[in-house]
């Protein structure tokens, strides 16, 4: 599907979703609590197909953040990113789409560990690369440490 | 979350794999459940060589960050460079000379081939045979010794800037290459006889660690992992960068899904990395090696995406510019970290060596996956 | 002509004619001891630097090549610094087991030296029930390894002698079944009437089809017996980091080092006897004039050249092949090795009867 089919296909499933079309791939942004049923949605519809979603992330834009995904279906050929915005910066929560991708899981992980993002109905949420006792989320913005920290 | 130490309730047994053992090829922990030989849960641990990277590259400007990725996949360094230098491309709408395209592909070409060799001797090791390991280093030095001769270092590379290289090739380059284009053929069969033949090592690969390509797809594996249970995913083909769609290579697919489609991916892959340096070797472009560049790199406010094929899989740099000198947001989607998600999948329910052999075949590299 | 035979009956003759018959047995069993315990350190020293040439050359390497004259000393210099090293013991390891262990080990690799005859004539114990004893000794050894992996309290350990356990007493089977199809033919258990006995040529030519079959499993057998790659399923450092000697260090360590080597020789010096002659030189049936050239080698020469030879093999065996996995290793035996072991014995017994070999 073209991008501008894509968009139509969207306004369908959700007619609150927002465009940016000035990258290389069609951006959708929602907000976070829209994101479960969307992403099943993307998953299962056969005209969307969306299989391989090939990287998760989080931003952290200093008021809020948001959850960057960027998927691939390997059998249409097409690339679309949703970004899912979490308003609550204090507790940022979002619902976990590792059922429906599995390579989520981890990448959640990361996300949860490194950004702070609460994965809702994760299968095992813990820190992946830090420790246990780790306090704070380093890639936050707001994240200061004296002793480790590189400053140029 | 499994504890580290004593037995489940079932009288199972938890093994700590790592971060010290010979066959996680670095500092990879895994927490395993064991039913006497038999595996019945794999959980990684991680973080023993986590240097948070993408934090680090959100302070250095966009000419520095790119060094920096040489410490991820040290083995496939060239080509994170390639990855950093083309979305500073991308970003600037730098054009790159078709010199310097030439010059990359052949770096990451030899690149892929010597740690597909690597991949190949730790493999051995990791079903108990030694000596394929330092047939593959026979080889390997000699990739080591042309790159030291044109980039100054034999791992970390640091050879690719945004615009291009860092400097042209050696005047001794393609006397070496071709020199190790001669050598590498009359030695690939010996590989064959010696590892791939063998009746054991078959028993030891076919059907174990199998992953069917939808499972391989939902767990986001890429690369040879992806390849070999029939899925194409080539970046190389699928979106060609630095002159890829010019050449004549194929992609190489196998549809076995186990660990022997794995195997016979790279070892296949090999002799395509080959025949690519073979194409460019005596068609290297005249032309400069650099494009002319700003000296200070402020790519406009935006968001940049691109990927490359590294010898493990599918590398995604995802940057975010507010217009300053230094990236907002960084984040690389390395190979070997969706790959190592599958493991549990792969080895639910198969025997310790099976895990060993599976984990040889994915290809692990632990700074990869950490960063 | 000077030979080991002649050499040993000296110097009996000579305690003989100074003390009594009791003082005798005691002196030359002292001296019989100091000899096994000088030969177990020997034969370490120059298999494992048989071990690391035949390795570098395999691996295109040079191997050891400094300390001594072409890095002869290595091993000695090797040995010396883990008697140096701290022996560790861990602090829930059973203590008095765990110190035991290496020793089992070690005996046994001792006790298996008393039956082989080394050269013409000189056999430190030449017992008529000699094959047997191989049999029954060997297996003790399994003892030791199982000792040490539940005594060291840690589950590497633990998983490798439980495999050892297993490999060990299915392969016996296959070792021992080869051997009884090769004692249907010689129709003795005393390994000196065994090497009389081919005479006028090895066995493994004059059993033809049945001795080749018994020898490939035998050696086969023994492979997985002494923990060898690619059956080294007691240690596989890759799965199990060294398996059931991971807690041991320094000498203790070098024991289990030592008795695997010394193992190593004993198995090949029982497939050398048996298969081929042990000391007898190359005969052929009644060629007296090639017979008597081939006497003019010394039989030691003999026996130290078909040992070395099939040690040789076992370890080129274990740096080319990748390991097995723990079920590949027992289905290979109960499913290939002993059927076929059971019948390669009816059939060397019908040919036994029928008098069909040579």
């Amino acid at each position: 599907m073209t991008n501008e089919e894509l968009k139509n296909k969207f306004a369908e499933l959700l007619p609150g979703a927002t465009f940016d079309e000035t990258g290389e791939w069609l951006n959708v942004m929602i907000d976070a609590k829209e994101w479960l049923p969307l992403a099943a949605q993307l998953r299962n519809y056969f005209d969307l197909h969306f299989d391989f979603l090939f990287c998760v992330t989080a931003v952290d834009w200093k008021t809020h953040f948001s959850m960057v995904y960027h998927m691939r279906s390997t059998t249409l050929g097409h690339t679309i990113v949703v970004k899912a915005k979490i308003a609550d910066r204090s507790n940022p929560e979002i619902e976990s789409v590792s059922k429906i991708w599995r390579t989520a899981e981890f990448h959640e992980l990361e996300a949860y560990d490194l950004m702070g993002i609460k994965f809702q109905n994760h299968p095992g949420l813990r820190r992946l690369f830090l420790t246990e006792d780790w306090e704070g989320y380093p890639l936050r913005k707001d994240y200061i440490d004296e002793v480790n920290m590189i400053k140029l | 979350m499994i504890e580290e130490v004593g037995t489940t309730t079932e009288g199972d047994l938890i093994i700590n794999v790592g971060p010290q053992h010979p066959s996680t090829h670095g500092v990879l922990h895994l927490v395993i459940t064991l039913n006497g030989e038999t595996v019945k849960n794999v959980e990684p641990r991680l973080g023993y060589i986590h240097r948070s990277i993408e934090k680090m590259c959100e302070s250095l400007t966009y000419r520095q960050f790119i060094y920096v990725t040489s410490r991820m996949d040290y083995l496939s360094s060239h080509i994170n460079n390639q990855a950093c230098a083309l979305v500073v491309e991308k970003a600037l709408k730098i054009e790159v000379p078709e010199r310097a395209q030439a010059i990359r592909v052949l770096m990451a070409e030899l690149t892929r081939m010597a740690s597909h060799l690597l991949w190949w001797g730790a493999l051995g090791m990791d079903v108990g045979a030694f000596t394929p390991f330092f047939h593959a280093f026979r080889e390997r030095e000699l990739i080591n010794d042309i790159m030291e001769e044109t980039c100054g270092t034999r791992l970390t590379m640091n050879y690719m800037v945004p615009g291009g290289v860092m400097a042209d090739l050696h005047p001794d380059f393609q006397k070496k290459v071709k020199e190790f284009i001669t050598m590498f053929k009359s030695k690939i069969d010996e590989y064959d006889t010696l590892v791939t033949g063998n009746i054991i090592f078959q028993n030891r690969m076919k059907g174990v660690g199998y992953i069917s390509g939808e499972d391989a797809l939902s767990y986001g594996c890429t690369g040879p992992v992806l390849r070999a249970s029939g899925v194409k995913c080539d970046i190389r083909k699928l979106a060609p960068y630095d002159g890829y769609d010019k050449l004549q290579f194929e992609e190489v697919i196998e549809t076995g899904g186990d660990s022997y489609a794995r195997y016979l991916v790279r070892m296949r892959e090999l002799k395509q990395s080959l025949s690519i340096i073979e194409q460019l070797l005596d068609n290297i472009p005249e032309g400069d090696f650099q494009a002319k560049t700003k000296a200070v790199l402020k790519p406009p406010k935006g968001e940049f995406y691109t990927r490359v094929e590294t010898a493990r899989g599918e590398l995604g740099v995802y940057v975010i510019s507010e217009g300053g000198l230094t990236p907002y947001r960084i984040k690389f989607r390395s190979p070997g970290f969706s790959n190592l998600s599958a493991l549990h999948h792969m080895t639910k329910g198969s025997k310790i060596g099976d895990l060993v052999a599976t984990m040889g075949t994915l290809d692990l590299v632990i700074p990869d996956i950490d960063r | 002509m000077l030979s080991l035979e002649n050499l040993t009956h000296t110097i009996d003759q000579a305690l003989n004619r100074s003390f009594g018959p009791t003082t005798v047995l005691l002196v030359e069993m002292a001296m019989l001891s100091l000899f096994a315990i000088a030969l177990f350190a020997v034969l370490g020293l120059v298999l494992v630097f048989m071990e690391r040439k035949v390795s570098a050359y395999m691996q295109i390497r040079l191997g050891p090549n400094r300390v001594g004259y072409k890095g002869l000393a290595q091993t000695a210099a090797d040995t010396l610094k883990l008697v140096i090293k701290e022996g560790l013991t861990p602090d829930s390891a059973d203590k008095f087991l765990f110190n035991l262990a290496p020793f089992v080990v070690m005996i046994v690799a001792m006790l298996l030296l008393a039956p082989i005859a080394f050269a013409k004539g000189c056999q430190m114990w030449d017992m008529n029930i000699g094959v047997l004893y191989i049999t029954a000794v060997s297996s003790v050894s399994v003892i030791g390894i199982l000792m040490a992996g539940w005594a060291s309290n840690n589950k590497y350990s633990l998983i490798g002698a439980m495999r050892s356990g297993a490999q060990i007493v299915s392969y016996e089977l296959s070792a021992g079944l080869s051997i009884i199809s090769m004692i249907v033919l010689t129709g003795s258990l005393q390994l000196s009437t065994i090497i009389t006995s081919q005479q006028d040529g090895w066995w493994i030519f004059k059993g033809h089809i049945p001795a080749v079959i018994s020898f490939v499993i035998f050696m086969i057998a023994v492979t997985a017996e002494t923990n060898r790659a690619p059956f080294d399923m007691a240690e596989a450092e890759s799965e199990l980091t060294a398996g059931f000697h991971t807690e041991y260090s320094g000498m203790r360590f070098a024991f289990f080092f030592l008795a695997e080597y010394v193992n190593i020789f004993v198995v090949c010096a029982i497939a050398a006897t048996i298969y081929f002659g042990g000391w007898m030189p190359f005969h052929i049936g009644h060629w007296e004039a090639f017979n008597h050239i081939m006497d003019f080698i010394p039989s030691v020469v003999w026996f130290t050249g078909k040992t070395f030879a099939l040690i040789f093999l076992i370890m080129w065996f274990r740096w080319t092949f990748p390991r097995l996995r723990v079920d590949q290793l027992l289905n290979l035996e109960w499913k290939y090795l002993l059927p076929i072991g059971m019948f390669n014995l009816l059939l060397t017994t019908a040919i036994a009867i029928l008098g069909w070999y040579f």
